[in-house]
């Protein structure tokens, strides 16, 4: 088993949140993972990423070779395209489609999108709805992070689990909005992907 | 055994010291070494094992104190970012000739391709410079065990260590498995109690010593086991990898299977013995470090007229930047993938001061008061205000080293451009700013230097500011006068004002400070939330 991943989106929307869960759960289950973050001053309102690497055998770098990564799942749509380069031929773009503009020139939302899924396979998911729908609008990243479970493979109680460990001192109601969020976003993708 | 725990670079290196029995660890933030003494500062075990920590004035005080806690025997460590071992190489250089007594570990974090720093130097070359042992981890594992060996290696040599990292070993998580613990070490003050005197008889005699332990050291390299050759089937090309670059390097194969002969370097000085084997066994080499070409430089030497030798020196790799996998194929010419290019709408989203930030309202002041004189006038330094660099603000001209604002503006009044404008953060104006401002009162320069104070070290993720509520006391005790020194809001609401006080002080033919005080919003936020779920859990 070997995932590598790029998480993708903009400082402050949570991505290292999403890294956080995946990696309690490759922790759990003996597998090995490396896990490479982006701080300083990218968090300002910057482009942020995470390469995230799960394998059942050693991993050598902790940054993803070009063409290698079997999925980017980003919480913004320009940010899923910034790291192209990294996703092999048939990997998955995950994104929210919800633009995050903190820019002046972002480029058309049509444009993006268009790009995302005319080359690529895809899930686009309107995460911040669906996350307010689901009674937490700040859980937008773990919307995103249901919408990818089904391509992570591992079974829902793992990610309830270490939701559980991660976010419980935050209290039982933070874990069980990010739950909700969590179990939207599956059903979500796993609609459209019919 | 140990459950394995998820652990960043930065934060196996801090257990590794409290495993290894640390008694004080001290640091001046910068990135990517910060997380190091946070995970001190939030640790409960280092906490119950009473280890004395502290966010010191600067790098410089940071290894001080650390020489300190080694001269009393016991172990010390100091972090720092790259840049920050250029504050601290004073002490650095020095302390390998007064030795260690307690362990003595130096953690400086260089940063390839600059993330977030103004140049990419290479800290092996100041254990090079300085004669001491350096270790360069390739994995969190290996920085951890590295905190044992190396407080230990300090122990038994007498001499500090340096442990080199970067961004990414820093900054990326793996598991770590914890062993071996030692207590902590009892108060023993030196043999000898001379050896921390450097007066130049006693300095010597103490070089010589430190000369004479080279063969030492190198034998420890040659016998390390962070260093190790392996012997590949195909020997037309030899690999040499340094700390990180030797993941990049077997990234490439199979199973991590090397085809090549390779040697893993780990840890300095490097081992002869070992060089020369791969040198004669392989019909020419390639040298694979992050950072500057210091083993590659050294094996072609000046004429290069042995073997070839490729790296970054005869453009195999490229001359600066991170390594990764890909320049490693490209380099082998082992087959690899581009990916698919990027779109080429795809925009910049550079970082940006944060909504509500105290910096937006000063330079929207600062940049009304400087209209009637024009630009290129304004110093500056490291910290979020350096973002003014950018638009929509373009206000600032210059940001080199911590503290240099003020002197700057000394300087290109001195040279005539009057009024001259300094802007510095609080934290780094008591890291190195005083001194400037002293030189600039004892010169009644005409300046005027705007001390941001948002009452932390922000930047690095809101550390303590060391110079809290102290800063006008500086001021006036360095000599500047007290109705010289402002104190402003930078509030929306008070804009004109404040514009009105700037331009004031820019006419004043003299030292002027002006400081602009507002919490920064990120730590303020910080403390809300915090407040919020006391008084829920109340």
């Amino acid at each position: 088993m070997k995932k590598d991943i790029i998480l993708a989106g903009v400082g402050g929307q949570g991505i290292l949140s999403i890294a956080t869960v995946i990696g309690y759960i490759a922790v759990n289950q003996n597998l090995f993972l490396k896990q490479s973050e982006v701080h300083g001053m990218s968090q300002r309102g910057g482009d942020v990423s995470s390469h995230l690497r799960i394998s059942s055998s050693p991993i050598a770098a902790d940054l993803i070779p070009k063409g290698k990564a079997d999925m980017i799942l980003s919480v913004e749509p320009l940010e899923s395209l910034r790291y192209l380069p990294f996703l092999t031929k048939d990997g998955w773009i995950i994104t929210n489609n919800k633009p995050f503009i903190n820019i002046p020139n972002y480029p058309e939302i049509e444009t993006i999108l268009n790009t995302i899924t005319q080359k690529q396979q895809h899930v686009l998911i309107d995460a911040d709805r669906i996350a307010k729908e689901s009674g937490s609008a700040r859980s937008a990243n773990m919307v995103m992070l249901g919408a990818a479970s089904p391509f992570l493979g591992f079974d829902d109680d793992c990610f309830f689990n270490a939701m559980k460990a991660i976010f419980g001192r935050k209290g039982e109601d933070i874990v069980q909005k990010n739950i909700l969020a969590f179990q939207a976003g599956k059903s979500f993708a796993i609609a459209e992907r019919v | 055994m140990m459950q394995k725990q998820l652990l960043l670079g930065d934060e196996a290196i801090a257990q590794g010291a409290i495993d290894a029995g640390v008694s004080g660890v001290y640091a001046y933030p910068g990135t990517p070494s910060t997380e190091i003494t946070e995970y001190i500062e939030h640790s409960k075990e280092a906490c119950e094992k009473g280890i004395k920590f502290q966010w010191a004035a600067n790098e410089k005080t940071s290894l001080e104190i650390a020489l300190g806690m080694s001269y009393a025997g016991k172990r010390a460590m100091s972090c720092m970012k790259h840049v920050g071992l250029n504050v601290a190489a004073d002490p650095f250089m020095n302390s390998s000739i007064t030795g260690a007594n307690g362990g003595l570990v130096i953690v400086a974090a260089d940063d390839p391709s600059m993330h977030s720093s103004q140049n990419e130097q290479d800290s092996r070359y100041y254990g090079k410079f300085a004669l001491l042992p350096v270790f360069e981890p390739s994995s969190q594992q290996e920085a951890y065990d590295m905190m044992h060996y190396g407080f230990e290696l300090s122990e038994k040599i007498k001499l500090p260590v340096l442990l080199r990292i970067t961004t990414r070993l820093a900054h990326s998580r793996a598991g770590v498995v914890r062993k071996n613990f030692r207590s902590q070490n009892e108060i023993k003050l030196p043999e000898n109690l001379r050896q921390y005197v450097l007066l130049p008889s006693i300095a010597r005699k103490q070089y010589k010593d430190l000369l004479s332990k080279q063969e030492y050291l190198e034998n420890e390299s040659q016998n390390s086991p962070f260093n190790y050759y392996f012997e590949g089937e195909n020997k037309k090309t030899g690999i040499i990898a340094c700390g990180l670059a030797y993941n990049y390097y077997l990234e490439n194969f199979e199973n991590l299977k090397s085809p090549y002969s390779f040697l893993k370097i780990a840890q300095y000085p490097l081992p002869t013995q070992m060089l020369q084997k791969i040198y004669d066994e392989c019909d020419s080499l390639l040298i694979l470090e992050d950072g500057y070409p210091l083993v590659e430089e050294q094996l072609r030497g000046f004429f290069n007229n042995g073997k070839t030798i490729h790296g970054r020196l005869d453009g195999s790799i490229p001359r600066d930047g991170e390594l990764n996998a890909n320049i490693v194929a490209k380099a082998l010419n082992i087959q690899h993938e581009e990916g698919e290019s990027i779109p080429d709408f795809m925009v910049g989203r550079p970082p940006s001061f944060c909504p509500g930030c105290s910096h937006i309202d000063a330079y929207t002041a600062l940049n009304e008061a400087l209209e009637e004189y024009g630009h290129g006038r304004v110093m500056s330094d490291i910290g979020c205000y350096t973002l003014a660099a950018l638009p929509p603000f373009n206000t600032i001209n210059s940001c080199v080293d911590m503290g240099a604002s003020i002197t700057m503006a000394k300087g290109i009044a001195d040279a005539g451009i009057v009024p001259a404008v300094a802007v510095i953060g609080d934290s780094t104006f008591t890291h190195s700013g005083i001194t400037g401002l002293l030189d600039a009162a004892n010169a009644n320069a005409p300046i005027t230097v705007l001390i941001l104070d948002n009452g932390t070290t922000g930047m690095t993720g809101g550390q303590p500011s060391p110079g809290l509520g102290k800063i006008e006391e500086i001021c006036k005790s360095v000599g500047v006068s007290s109705e010289h020194i402002r104190v402003i809001n930078p509030l929306k609401k008070y804009h004109t004002e404040n514009v009105k006080v700037i331009k004031e002080e820019l006419a004043y033919m003299g030292v002027s400070v002006i400081i602009p005080r507002r919490e920064c919003i990120q730590t303020l936020n910080k403390k809300l939330k915090e407040k919020a779920k006391e008084e829920i859990s109340a």
